[in-house]
């Protein structure tokens, strides 16, 4: 494949495309096809066929307003439509040519217009299971520009000049873990790709992966010729099957146009891409532990260094980024990392992919700017709290996160800002809390998932969160004292300065921000042996877990 | 040294040959265990003891580390599911909307733990990290079907329907 052959392909397919006069875009996510989009899709293509107009049905990726599933949109109109199912089919097709039907189109220039599109750009525009939509959208153009006119160097100084930063949670600078790979000694090399969204609460990877896996293919092999390497693994969590048929699909198809394998673009470079399944385990999205897992034990972390830039997978140097860092790649490689640097704050640059649930009008995913306002996606973007209840308190971060009261929500989301709340960017869950939930539970809830996540490996983590969920769970239950309330303080810093890997490290984060913002209802809990949410049954007796 | 012949398929059964494939596939290097226990639970639908014994054998693989790779992810189960399954997914979103009180029904009507079977063998029920459905929470999953916004009315009818068959 040459690039001009590319160009050839984007030609035909999109005069191909043309000959249709209308498109209706299906959104076939988890979210959607749990509310008949199958249905819907099927239903749709038969009245296409029917009507005898000329109509492409497609099925696509997350659109994003997941709560106004299934989505519908129709091109080249843009007329979107909402909670649409099979029996308004029909109506749809008859109203093409004409005025759109009313009843089912939706006002979402809200939850839109703040948004911008880099890692999404394609999600709802292309079918995923078809790599000619993605090169019509300039798919794996960045990919031959790099081999036939870049030299590795030149990539690394593009992705370093862009600022993109990791988006796994950890926020390191992509650039200066690429030059690290790059420099490693070694003929034989890794790039891996982190699918193994563990995250409870989030799904952004998932939504990348099922929705535009092209893109993130593209972007392993862009990182593979930067640092030297030949194989790459997508570790994907089991739990997704879609993600890892839509993957299998697309890496099939991307050998088969040879943007994989042996020389390809007609240059020495090769690069192919196994898909390797996880099973289960929240501690292997840390790369060590991943590393282990790919090389088929249990998903343990090791001490670094030496890090896996230098020792990694079968003890090569290896490359390990998340899904969303390798999504941002190609559209650097072609825009530029000044385009991409001009987005976002001062040492946040570019975009940010969230998942939007909880107690939220619009849940769902949504990509916006770093540095915009909590407010702004909560309230504009999210539509806000339902009516009769009102926001307590935002979780980012997942269970290595923290909870983020109502009077912080005016913070700019950047990497540094939420640590300085006392919680992390995280890979991008974002859920809303109302007045219903209590914190002290929340904080069991997370700390919960720690402690059966724990590896073992480490004390302070196995040990430590057991007897944080003992504490919490006495709390919870209206047995806990201020004593307890000093102990869990005491056992949180241990936790954070002793343990191995990040699970230990960030576990404590859930109570110590609860702690820092919701405090009075710990006191509430201990002092009155009172829930203010109503949430703990405090005449319940102490479970105490060993 | 002689070449190593792995060890005879455990039994006639066909799904042996798609384990064994998957083996084949990667060589009968060792890292490729969680793969094939994969493929050994997708077939068979949990691993026992022989399965667990004759991956190990196969990829020269000490049993207690095949043991310890089993028992350390969530996702393998050593127990054979119900002819159905109802997962509830315990994701931090789900939570927030009420997941609790789905496991606390469905354990009331079923009379089990999450995690358990029915001693008929009739209807397993799990409980799942999270699916990544967390826009439609709480979700269950009905034999891998995922339902978002479940109530537990729903969810108990479900569960009727199964009891019934």
């Amino acid at each position: 494949m040459t690039i001009e052959e590319l160009e050839q392909i984007a030609k035909t397919v999109s005069q191909e495309n043309e000959k249709y006069d209308f498109e209706v875009n299906v959104c076939m996510d988890l979210a959607c096809v749990s509310q008949g989009a199958d249905r819907l899709r099927e239903a749709l293509t038969k009245a296409a066929e029917a009507s005898g107009k000329n109509v492409l049905v497609r099925r696509t990726g997350c659109m994003g307003p997941c709560s106004s599933g299934p989505l519908v949109r129709v091109d080249p109109e843009e007329t979107l439509y909402s909670k649409v199912n099979a029996g308004h089919a029909e109506a749809i097709v008859s109203s093409l040519g004409g005025q759109p039907v009313p009843e089912l189109q939706c006002d979402l220039n809200e939850h839109f217009d703040k948004q911008v599109r880099v890692v999404l750009e394609n999600a709802g525009y292309i079918d995923p299971e078809k790599i000619d939509d993605y090169i019509v959208r300039d798919g794996y153009k960045a990919l031959l520009t790099v081999l036939t006119e870049m030299t590795p160097n030149g990539v690394l100084h593009r992705i370093s000049e862009s600022g993109l930063r990791g988006r796994g949670g950890g926020g390191y600078p992509t650039g200066l873990k690429w030059g690290t790979v790059a420099k490693a000694a070694g003929d034989l090399k890794y790039v891996v790709c982190n699918g193994d969204e563990g995250d409870p609460g989030a799904f952004m990877d998932r939504s990348v992966m099922e929705g535009d896996p092209h893109r993130v293919i593209e972007g392993m092999a862009i990182a593979a010729y930067a640092v030297g390497a030949s194989k790459g693994f997508i570790y994907v969590r089991a739990e997704y099957p879609v993600a890892v048929a839509r993957l299998t699909t697309a890496l099939r198809e991307a050998r088969r146009r040879g943007l994989l394998g042996n020389g390809i673009c007609n240059t020495p470079f090769n690069f192919d891409v196994e898909i390797r399944l996880g099973a289960g385990a929240f501690v292997c999205g840390e790369e060590t532990a991943l590393i282990a897992s790919i090389e088929g034990r249990r998903g343990t972390p090791r001490p670094r260094p030496p890090y896996p830039a230098v020792s990694g997978l079968f003890g090569k140097p290896t490359l390990i980024n998340n899904v969303e860092t390798f999504a941002n790649v190609a559209p650097i490689i072609r825009n530029g990392g000044k385009w991409f640097a001009n987005m976002g704050s001062e040492r946040s640059k570019g975009t940010k992919v969230f998942a939007l649930t909880g107690k939220i009008a619009n849940t769902g995913l949504v990509e916006v700017p770093m540095g915009i306002k909590l407010r702004e996606i909560i309230e504009e973007i999210g539509g806000g709290v339902p009516a009769g209840h009102t926001f307590k308190a935002v979780q980012t971060g997942g269970p290595s996160g923290g909870c983020i009261p109502a009077e912080m929500l005016d913070v700019g989301v950047s990497y540094d800002a939420l640590v300085r709340l006392g919680s992390i960017m995280g890979s991008g869950g974002m859920i809303v809390m109302d007045d219903t939930s209590c914190m002290v539970n929340v904080a069991r809830f997370f700390v919960e998932f720690c402690m059966t996540e724990s590896c073992g490996k480490c004390i302070p983590c196995r040990a430590g969160t057991a007897q944080m969920y003992t504490l919490l769970t006495r709390i919870c239950t209206g047995v806990g004292t201020m004593d307890d309330l000093e102990l869990l303080v005491g056992l949180c810093e241990t936790i954070k300065e002793a343990s191995l890997c990040g699970l230990g490290m960030t576990a404590p984060n859930p109570v110590l921000s609860t702690l820092k913002y919701f405090r009075d209802e710990y006191i509430e809990h201990i002092e009155h042996k009172r829930c203010p949410a109503g949430v703990c049954n405090m005449e319940a007796p102490v479970e105490v877990v060993a | 040294m002689p070449a190593f012949t792995p060890p005879p398929l455990p039994s006639d059964d066909k799904r042996w040959k798609i384990v064994n494939g998957t083996m084949r596939k990667n060589g009968f290097a060792r890292h490729a265990l969680i793969e094939t226990l994969h493929t050994v639970q997708s077939a068979f639908g949990y691993l026992d003891d022989d399965a667990i014994r004759f991956v190990a054998r196969s990829l020269r693989v000490p049993l207690s580390q095949a043991y310890g790779v089993v028992t350390f992810y969530h996702y393998f189960c050593l127990k054979p599911p119900g002819r159905h399954t109802m997962t509830i997914c315990a994701g931090t979103a789900c939570y927030i909307k009420g997941a609790d009180k789905l496991a606390a029904a469905a354990e009331k009507r079923l009379g089990i733990a999450q995690g358990q079977t029915t001693k008929d063998g009739g209807i397993s029920l799990m409980k799942a990290r999270c699916v990544g459905a967390c826009s439609r929470a709480p979700v269950v999953l009905c034999d891998g079907e995922v339902a978002g916004e479940v109530t537990a009315e729903q969810m108990l009818e479900q569960l009727e329907r199964w009891a019934v068959e």
